[in-house]
């Protein structure tokens, strides 16, 4: 029980770990504003969640999970409203989005 | 001014938790993490939330600038005042063990006034600023 807990940890702690740097180098690499936007925002709610998860396993039925727990929440609830607020933002102040192909353009 | 539907909806939901993490930073910053300045920043930060999505006026109407000045003032004096005390129990300038019956209980309600007189001059200072910059006009239009 606790090898499987453990690593269903690892795989979790992992895996967020892989998407949040996916995210990273997204920002880092691709073309405009929105495309970055895309690959923060994206990446960031599932690699917060399994991260959290992750921690949350660990451990186990406790105050600490309930805390967690309501990491995530205000996690899920204002990091996408951040987005919003950004890409709204950036589309009233006249920021277009790239569109076609990169050869064509 | 836009219909910001979604943010307005969040920072409603948002505030009251922001106000109550920065009074949690404030009360607790004797055991854990935290203290008078940063839970200043903390309070101040959701009343600046307020004013980025309700607009300026509103929040003036909500803490007008003259009770911030007061609470500015307030707060050195509460800080001030304590140490003071001490000195008028007995001790030196903010010597908290003077200021209750054991020194463990003057200690303990001595860095809890510090903290508190922090706070409120950290809080109103830096609502000041956000105040005084975004009423500024804009000289190029």
């Amino acid at each position: 029980m606790n090898l499987l807990i453990d690593s269903l940890t690892m795989v979790c702690l992992a895996l967020g770990c892989f998407l949040g740097l996916t995210g990273g180098i997204g920002i880092y690499r691709l073309p405009d504003f929105f495309t970055r936007l895309h690959a923060s925002s994206v990446t960031d709610s599932a690699c917060a969640f399994l991260i959290l998860f992750g921690l949350a396993l660990q451990a186990g039925w406790s105050l600490v999970t309930i805390k967690l727990g309501l990491v995530f929440f205000f996690l899920v609830l204002s990091s996408p409203t951040a987005s919003h607020a950004l890409a709204k933002t950036a589309l009233n102040s006249n920021q277009q989005p790239l569109l076609g192909r990169e050869d064509k353009r | 001014m836009h219909d910001h539907l979604i943010l307005r909806i969040i920072a409603k939901m948002f505030i009251p938790f922001i106000l109550l993490f920065a009074l949690y930073v404030q009360f607790h910053g004797d055991y854990g993490p935290g203290g008078g300045f940063q839970a200043g920043v903390i309070f101040a930060s959701a009343l600046i939330l307020y004013t980025l999505i309700f607009g300026l006026e509103t929040a003036m109407r909500v803490v007008s600038p003259t009770a911030l000045r007061i609470l500015a003032a307030s707060g050195v004096l509460i800080y001030g005042g304590t140490g003071v005390l001490c000195m008028l129990r007995g001790g030196n300038f903010l010597e908290y063990s003077m200021l209750a019956a054991t020194p463990l209980a003057g200690q303990h309600l001595g860095i809890f006034l510090i903290e508190l007189g922090v706070g409120t001059t950290v809080f109103a200072v830096m609502v000041m600023l956000f105040y005084g910059f975004s009423g500024r006009k804009d000289p190029s239009s």
